[in-house]
């Protein structure tokens, strides 16, 4: 298997520690700019969640230099759209422009890596977005509802199991203060990651960086991070959410797995082969069983959570039939799982896996932005370019043996969350 | 910040070939060899509005089982086939249009041209997947009956269009998708997929020769034409109106709305333009500003022109505490009345052309956004110069015409609004 073209893509670090990537695509004459910071809400001090993407609606509001809402409308004005984005181990910002204006792109997000300044009727009014944020995306849908309590059972003591967006009563008392902490604290050169992707060489971006990012002082070593690890579970245990507006059940299970941060060896790359095989498409094995030979579920879905710097999870819903209740929906699916660890699966099944794993990322080339979130995604988790570049050639090498390995160390009982949503009666 | 100057930002420099095949099909194609790989996306003209009441989401549930198995292979094996070479194949149907579209890995090329050919000409509908993507179907219309987003928007469709088959929702009802037998679906089958409704384009790794050989292989044996369209134009009722939809929820989310303009208007682009001032840019818009920004009652808010084939509408939307619904509407209302009353400011013109003119070029990074947007362009029946006109028609736009058309497009500020959850205060007119 090839790796079908792989950017030529530069990684270098400025002397102030700040990494910079950039990935060449000429096809079009824009650029997608991107600032990662290596943390995220899984960094929230205690009794503060949400601080992190707090923080980041926050980052909107102006610096002394460019005071309002400039930079948003200077992005605008030029044409270019921005947004950003919270998760447990990072927060990033990007904007994507005509590639003549990466340099003013840069000028205002080194700009605000140190300069924020903040008003209180800003903090307050923002703070109340936000909890409509959180009514809009949880309080209204009890299968988020159940989701977010999953993850809660799930991580007993690691900070992932804390909401990204926080749990609305200590959203409600996060301060103005609270978020200038926490951003002097992690918005640093040595806590960050740079990614250029489109039409630029790395000449001129390490020119234009050395301009603005390199202006800024080292501040000392980057900040550490350090969370409370997860013990090793022992028990099983079911989370049940039962709302009158529950119009169609589903059950759902999250086991902890290792992450690429945490694994040993191949076995986060045999976890995504595994993942994949399993219910990651409408050819995979339990869509197969369930959804079209025995018509006991009307769909089925798998996920993985690999990209994390300590623990990740592997996941599986599956959406129930007419008349076939969550218990014996739950009992076919650990009976697939039995079957999978036992026997395996054949090599055209295995194969076929792969080939969909190897193939999305050749697809993801033919997006810019997708690819720096790529790259941004990794290098925030602890992982290196190399590690992307590997990729392939590590997913064509997992074998049935690993996956059967992983299979049984991951997905046994004692690791378990299961979840049911039910309609109350 | 000084006002910026106005820029004529040149058109983006996309290259399209237009491709007849030896048959005579049509296609849009930008060849491009950067990444190994082909996109095509497809729309036929003519979608759910012409189905018949009672098989109300038929279309839809036609669209869905096209690669559900077609020719020698049963739903799975026609799946598998798929995934061996990672090709990937789906369609969608809405209102107004059937639609497709392939990705694949250059090398994998002929083979995904084969797997769509039998897809788009021999579709099994096993009753056995018909079964399966109907309780699919049934799945979601049952979430999205406590979904407070559709809850809203169902209503605001009931109201607006009534009987009109635009007043339906596209995947049909419990009821409709009950009444659907096999016999319907080779019927729809056989109807909405004609040549005569067909807009093709085509990026990536593939010559205008051998991709007007894949299109007679894949669209060449389906009938020339179909029967004229039959759906007739409307305009959206209710304007006034209020209609609450209780749900047990903390939040209200609202959908409003009232009439738009046609995408062949000559004042379309002015009322783009308009709307972009309104609540289309976001970060920018007066509706972001006020709603989010200065006070904080909502997460999104946002409106936009709505074009469909048969009716044209201005839409927006928010959602926001159920204690603070009345003063959100009181301000969109205001903002609605405001901008019909006085139109834009020269800089905020200034500042929405800027904008609207300099981001076009960022609809054209990836092989995706340019397939969907020719086939748009295509359906929409603007031109194959669209995109080379499209950023000075833009920069010709004037604070006259955008006062005129603000008026023209808001009027009275008459809006149609349904609301879904516990709004304090609220209650249907």
């Amino acid at each position: 298997m090839s790796h079908d073209h792989a950017p030529e893509l530069s990684h270098f670090q400025l002397p102030n520690g700040l990494d910079v990537v950039v990935i060449p695509d000429r096809r079009a004459p824009v650029v997608t700019h991107m600032v990662y910071y290596r943390n995220g809400a899984a960094d929230d001090p205690h009794g503060k969640s949400g601080i992190a993407h707090f923080l980041e609606h926050l980052m909107f509001k102006g610096t002394e230099k460019h005071p309002d809402g400039a930079f948003s409308d200077l992005v605008s004005d030029l044409g270019g759209q921005e947004n950003a984005f919270t998760g447990h181990d990072y927060t990033a910002y990007y904007q994507r422009v005509a590639r003549e204006h990466l340099q003013k792109m840069m000028e205002l997000e080194a700009d605000r890596m140190t300069g924020l300044v903040l008003a209180e009727d800003q903090v307050l009014s923002e703070r109340d977005v936000i909890l409509e944020e959180r009514k809009m995306h949880v309080d209204a849908d009890p299968a988020s509802q159940l989701y977010e309590s999953l993850q809660a059972t799930l991580f007993t003591h690691h900070p992932y199991g804390t909401p990204i967006i926080g749990w609305q009563h200590e959203i409600e008392q996060l301060t103005r203060e609270d978020a200038l902490a926490y951003y002097r604290r992690f918005y640093t050169p040595e806590n960050a990651i740079l990614i250029v992707a489109g039409d630029v060489t790395e000449e001129r971006v390490r020119a234009l960086a050395e301009k603005t990012y390199g202006r800024i002082a080292r501040r000392n070593e980057a900040p550490r991070r350090q969370r409370p690890q997860e013990p090793p579970p022992a028990a099983e245990r079911l989370v049940t959410l039962t709302d009158a507006k529950v119009e169609q059940p589903a059950v759902y299970r999250m086991y902890l797995a290792p992450s690429h941060g945490t694994a040993k060896g191949n076995d986060a790359h045999a976890l995504e082969v595994l993942c994949q095989v399993l219910a990651g498409s409408s050819a995979s094995l339990m869509y197969r069983d369930l959804v079209v030979e025995r018509s006991l579920a009307v769909n089925v879905s798998s996920w993985y959570r690999n990209d994390a710097l300590d623990q990740g999870y592997f996941g599986l819903y599956a959406v129930p039939r007419d008349g076939v209740g969550l218990d014996d929906l739950d009992r076919e699916i650990d009976a697939i799982l039995a079957q999978v660890m036992a026997n395996g699966f054949s090599e055209a099944v295995l194969a076929r896996g792969k080939t969909r794993l190897i193939a999305d990322l050749v697809y993801a080339q033919d997006s810019q932005a997708h690819l720096a979130r790529i790259y941004g995604g990794t290098l925030a988790t602890g992982g290196s370019i190399a590690d992307v570049r590997d990729w392939s050639d590590r997913i064509d090498q997992v074998t049935l043996d690993d996956i059967r390995r992983v299979a049984a160390a991951c997905l046994n009982r004692a690791r378990v969350v299961r979840g049911h949503l039910r309609k109350a009666a | 910040m000084a006002s910026p100057k106005r820029k004529v930002a040149v058109a983006p420099q996309t290259r399209i070939d237009r491709v007849v095949s030896p048959s005579g099909i049509e296609a849009w194609l930008v060849e491009d060899y950067t990444v190994p790989l082909i996109s095509m996306d497809f729309a036929f003209v003519g979608g759910g509005a012409l189905d018949p009441a009672p098989l109300a989401g038929l279309s839809h549930l036609m669209a869905g089982l096209l690669d559900e198995g077609a020719g020698p292979y049963r739903g799975q094996d026609y799946q598998e086939r798929l995934e061996d070479k990672a090709i990937e194949i789906s369609f969608s149907s809405n209102r107004d249009r059937i639609e497709g579209s392939l990705r694949t890995l250059d090398r994998h090329g002929e083979a995904a041209f084969d797997m769509l050919a039998l897809a788009v000409n021999q579709p099994r509908f096993d009753q056995d997947a018909i079964d399966r993507v109907k309780a699919q179907v049934m799945a979601s219309l049952k979430r999205e009956e406590t979904d407070p987003d559709a809850l809203a928007w169902k209503a605001f469709r009931a109201r607006a269009f009534g009987d009109h088959p635009y007043g339906r929702g596209d995947k049909g009802t419990p009821a409709s998708l009950s009444t659907i037998t096999r016999a319907d679906l080779v019927t729809a089958h056989g109807r909405r997929l004609a040549r005569d409704r067909l807009k093709i384009a085509v990026v990536g790794a593939i010559d205008a020769e051998t991709l007007g050989r894949a299109l007679d292989r894949i669209f060449g044996g389906l009938p020339a034409s179909m029967p004229a369209d039959i759906v007739a134009d409307i305009v959206p009722a209710g304007l006034g109106s209020v209609v609450v939809s209780p749900l047990a929820v903390p939040q209200s989310t609202l959908a409003l709305g009232r009439p738009g303009l046609h995408r062949l208007d000559p004042d379309f682009m002015a009322a783009y333009v308009v709307n972009h001032i309104l609540g289309g840019g976001s970060f920018t818009s007066r509706l972001w500003t006020e709603v989010r920004e200065r006070r904080g009652l909502a997460y999104s808010v946002w409106s936009q022109l709505s074009t469909s084939r048969h009716s044209a509408m201005l839409l927006a939307g928010t959602a926001t505490s159920n204690e603070r619904v009345a003063e959100s509407l009181a301000i969109i209302r205001a903002e609605f009345a405001r901008m019909a009353e006085k139109g834009p400011s020269g800089r905020e013109l200034d500042r929405a052309l800027q904008y609207l003119i300099g981001s076009y070029a960022l609809r054209f990074d990836t092989s995706r956004k340019i397939a969907g947007h020719l086939v748009e362009i295509q359906v929409e029946d603007l031109g194959i110069d669209y995109i080379a006109m499209r950023n000075s028609r833009m920069a010709a736009v004037t604070l006259a015409d955008t006062r005129r058309v603000a008026a023209r497009l808001i009027g009275d500020g008459g809006l149609l609004v349904a609301v879904a959850g516990q709004p304090e205060g609220i209650a249907d007119t």
